[in-house]
């Protein structure tokens, strides 16, 4: 009798096994198949027109997405310039002064604007700087982009310096180094592995941001460089062709999303690259 | 040279100072940051607040643009549409998240399957939500409209030529789905939003239950094992109790994703403002109707309501992320 | 190091703005309705080293934004109203530069040159919510011989404020008194029954998707995607192809000086009744918010080309110019265009 229940005991645990294996690659379908149909829909529109041309007027075909290629490079470089500083920053403070009081507040506040819905951020950010400058301009794309990027890198910067052992600031102190020289010579260098994945990261993230770009950058038919002014951007390109009845415009958005897709893929790759290649042993 | 020794320490410690100073400022800076959003939000939805009070949150008229009277505010539809939508999206993605997290954290911990997976999963994250929203639109919706459409149909065939019983079941089956779910061919509505929303927070939610599931000390499992349990039961007896909190601290991250999403939700879920009647309804979410009407709010009140719908979204995200990183450290602190 | 990196480039960045200091961007937001024809005649018009970035965000969200002062112009197909003027602050000019037709467009397969006929109570009852398949027996009387499938009807509106929703409400709801009480006309109304869509393009897309779904859309939009769209019954009672004659019938009658006009429902024995100008609209008084003498002089220069020299883009893109009458009082509101008083010459 025990011998019929351990057998149902050990079907039980293979069947589970199966179960297991059965779901966790079910979760892959939805990723192989919204692939293969961004490929499938949107391989036919790439060309060398596509990437170097400016959009033709609405319902014409031809064209292609110069400006909005350029105007994502421009928008998340500006995010990074303003994230980056503070964010490494603010790690490298919760990392030395993690028993401080304030240390406390600013993990909450982190943890918070994390989770922070990107709409209400570009809410926020058209409420600081577009109302006051009256001007839809990429710099406050820019700034609602860089809010979204900061928990990012705070929490790799405070997660990387973490694990470095305090032996080896204590040796550059002892040596008479000052505080400053020590974190930007010796700790940030050992630690810039896990923070340059933290910032590449933090940049796939917001490449494909769409709704805090809505009501700031806006969107433009046109090159433009000009950061105090309204800035195309590949998501926003995505968003206002999906919703088009011509069928040349859908094809674009399919097109566009596969560069975006191969950018972040490419992006996400890289930051795994440098985490393990740059890994500074102890 | 103990003169110039000294002045260079007189102005290294200043430059240490200097440093620790600006360590401070940009620290706070974060508040700084936190608060000014809070407040923001909070000023600008007064007027609302105050003209419409409890009637925002109960009532179920979003009417901008009334035929006669004042414009009126109620959200309800909406806090409706977001709960239906995060919580049918977490339903759905629960048992896979747990799937994976068991997958990963105790079958395969290394190795090129767990890395295989573990990429898959990271790419699902990655993917851009206007992406989601695209295929959604032109993919899975047309899907969702046809499985509608042959149910619709049902309703239009004959089935006088069955048996009695078979036509009480179908008369039974078209209640439950007409009547009562209220299934129409249109393809857009809550329920496609719920199914893209599900696949969108599975990464979030598998990830945390992978981290705490391989963090179950093994003195626990082997004592299990030694006393003959299969790997199934261990997994069901001993790993998924003891990491309880973890995991629902990755669902309480998922739900927190969920909530505040914003342009998958707003491209497939038939922006309606009325109130919901069956999961298969076109409807809105919080994010949604923002998303919707922010930039033409002219009145005051309209801006200003809408202003009000992002501090709730930011306060309910920050409540649930507060929650789900507290049980995290809890762990953490504990393990 | 990085700080030196964030200096430098942030230099660089304000540079290239600094260059750009001279107007050579004019920024526009607003209707759909006429989205594609601005769409061409600004790619023209950046012939001349001006570029015209005009976003289609709804005549809701244009006139928005122009009260706002984040833009030069707006677009709308709908009048503003009062309580948006004194928002405003200044006054504000409408000036039209062509004219359109709000079409009813459907998604049926039905027989080769077979097209609906709807009279204004049928529309109505369908968009109330009244009538829910396509093969009711209202529909089949206006329609005999021609088969209607057991569909159910899928409304589609805009979900953005929108001009367009505005001249089809304003239509109904001269028509109809019941939609005139329970729903109104606005850029915005609280439709009984549908699924919302985000602009002409988001409407037309989903029509285009969804069989059975019936929506409004402006005409050049049901033609470009070969969308079929109904015969509407006007006052005359005669039923009416939406094309630019009958648009422009419809606009034949006297336009006031501040070219404020509504067209539907028209008396028009040919016209089609759901036709519309639209319109641009700018502050009268263009020294706001640090705006230079140039860039207000290329502002009312786009618009005076854009309802002379651009007027010759509408037809083929099926829009109505603009009668005589409307073009004139539209150059005598654009002279009226001041700069600290003074007229912009």
């Amino acid at each position: 009798m025990t011998n019929s229940h351990l057998k149902y005991r050990l079907i039980k645990d293979k069947l589970f096994y199966l179960f297991v294996i059965l779901m966790s690659f079910i979760v892959t379908v939805p990723l192989f198949v919204i692939i293969y149909y961004i490929f499938k829909m949107g391989l036919s529109s790439l060309s060398w027109d596509f990437i170097s041309k400016l959009p033709a007027p609405m319902g014409e075909s031809g064209g292609g997405i110069l400006n909005a290629l350029i105007g994502t490079a421009i928008i998340v470089l500006l995010s990074s310039l303003i994230a980056v500083p503070i964010g490494i920053s603010a790690g490298i403070f919760l990392s030395e002064f993690k028993e401080r009081k304030l240390a406390k507040y600013v993990r909450f506040c982190t943890e918070v604007l994390q989770g922070a819905p990107s709409i209400v951020l570009g809410i926020i950010a058209y409420i600081w700087i577009v109302k006051p400058t009256q001007n839809f301009s990429a710099l406050s794309g820019a700034v609602a982009l860089s809010i979204m990027m900061l928990p990012v890198i705070i929490r790799s910067t405070e997660e990387t310096l973490k694990m470095i052992p305090h032996t080896l600031k204590e040796a550059s102190l002892s040596l008479g180094v000052p505080y400053s020289t020590t974190i930007f010579r010796i700790i940030l260098p050992c630690g810039l592995n896990g923070i340059l994945t933290g910032v590449l990261l933090s940049i796939a993230r917001i490449m494909g941001e769409t709704a805090p770009l809505l009501f700031t950058a806006f969107g433009s038919p046109f090159l433009s460089l000009d950061l105090m002014k309204p800035m195309n951007s590949l998501p926003t390109m995505i968003y206002n062709y999906a919703a088009s009845p011509y069928p040349q415009d859908n094809a674009f958005a399919w097109g566009i999303s596969a560069i975006l897709c191969i950018f972040v893929l490419v992006i996400n790759l890289i930051a795994k690259g440098v985490s393990k290649k740059w890994k500074v042993q102890f | 040279m103990t003169v110039s020794f000294s002045f260079c320490l007189g102005r290294k410690m200043k430059q240490e100072k200097i440093f620790n100073g600006y360590l401070y400022t940009v620290s706070i800076l974060m508040i700084v940051l936190f608060s000014a959003i809070l407040i923001t939000l909070l000023i600008e939805s007064f007027p609302s607040l105050k003209e419409y009070g409890i009637r925002f949150f109960t009532g179920s008229n979003w009417d901008p643009n009334p035929p006669e009277g004042k414009p009126e505010f109620g959200a309800l539809p909406f806090f409706v549409g977001t709960l239906i939508t995060s919580f049918l999206a977490l339903l759905i993605c629960f048992p896979f998240a747990i799937m994976i997290a068991v997958f990963l954290g105790e079958y395969y911990r290394n190795g090129n399957v767990s890395q295989f997976l573990k990429s898959m999963v990271e790419l699902l994250a990655g993917i851009p939500s206007v992406i989601y929203g695209l295929w959604g639109l032109f993919v899975f919706v047309p899907v969702i409209r046809n499985l509608e459409l042959k149910i619709f149909q049902m309703a239009y065939t004959d089935y006088s030529h069955l048996s009695a019983f078979s036509q009480k079941l179908m008369f039974g089956l078209k209640f439950i789905l007409f009547d009562l779910l209220k299934i129409q061919p249109i393809g857009f509505g809550m329920f496609t939003a719920s199914v893209i929303l599900a696949v969108m927070i599975i990464p979030y939610a598998a990830s945390i239950g992978r981290e705490v599931i391989s963090m179950v000390p093994n003195d626990l499992k082997e004592a299990a094992y030694s006393m003959g349990a299969t790997r199934f039961e261990v997994i069901r007896y001993i790993i998924l109790p003891y990491c309880r909190s973890g995991i629902m601290a990755g669902i309480l991250l998922a739900l927190g994703r969920a909530i505040g999403e914003t342009m998958a939700v707003t491209m497939v879920i038939g922006n309606r403002n009325l109130m919901p009647k069956s999961i298969f309804d076109p409807a809105n979410t919080l994010a949604s109707v923002l998303a919707n009407e922010f930039a033409e709010a002219v009145n005051q009140l309209h801006m200003s309501s809408l202003i009000q719908l992002g501090l709730l979204l930011f306060i309910t995200t920050a409540v649930i992320n507060m929650f789900g990183k507290l049980i995290i450290n809890k762990m953490n602190k504990a393990a | 190091m990085l700080k030196k990196i964030a200096v430098i480039a942030l230099s660089i960045g304000m540079g290239i703005s600094a260059l750009s200091a001279q107007t050579k961007e004019l920024l526009g937001a607003g209707a759909t309705f006429p989205q594609p024809l601005y769409s061409k005649i600004f790619q023209e018009y950046s012939k001349k080293g001006v570029n015209v970035n005009y976003q289609a965000i709804g005549s809701g969200g244009g006139i928005n934004q122009l009260i706002a002062k984040t833009t030069d112009f707006g677009g709308t197909d709908a009048i503003m109203s009062s309580e948006e003027e004194s928002k405003a602050g200044a006054p504000i000019l409408h000036i039209p530069t062509c004219l359109g037709a709000v079409v009813v467009s459907y998604n049926l397969q039905l027989g080769a040159n077979q097209r609906l006929k709807m009279s204004s109570a049928l529309i109505s009852d369908i968009f109330l919510g009244k009538i829910v398949v396509w093969n009711d027996k209202r529909i089949a009387a206006e329609n005999p011989g021609i088969k209607l499938p057991a569909l159910p009807i899928t409304v589609v509106y805009r979900s953005d404020g929108s001009g367009t929703t505005y001249i089809f409400t304003e239509y109904l709801a001269k028509v109809s008194t019941v939609w005139d009480k329970t729903v109104g006309n606005g850029k915005s109304v609280k439709w009984p029954i549908g699924i919302g869509a985000k602009g002409n393009p988001g409407v037309a897309g989903t029509i285009n998707q969804t069989p059975g779904a019936i929506g409004y859309v402006e005409l050049i939009y049901a033609l470009s995607n070969k969308m079929p769209y109904a015969l509407v019954k006007n006052k005359t009672g005669k039923y009416i192809n939406p094309d630019m004659k009958t648009v422009s019938l419809a606009a034949a009658k006297g336009i006031p000086a501040n070219t404020k006009v509504s067209l539907t429902n028209t008396d028009s024995k040919d016209g089609y009744p759901i036709s519309s100008f639209t319109w641009i609209i700018l502050y009268k008084e263009q020294n706001y918010n640090g705006r230079s003498l140039d860039q207000a002089k290329k502002t009312v220069e786009l618009i005076k080309w854009m309802v002379t020299s651009g007027q010759n883009f509408a037809p083929s893109l099926h829009y109505a110019k603009l009668p005589k009458d409307a073009q004139t009082k539209a150059l005598a509101l654009l002279n009226s265009v001041t700069f600290n008083g003074k007229p912009i010459k």
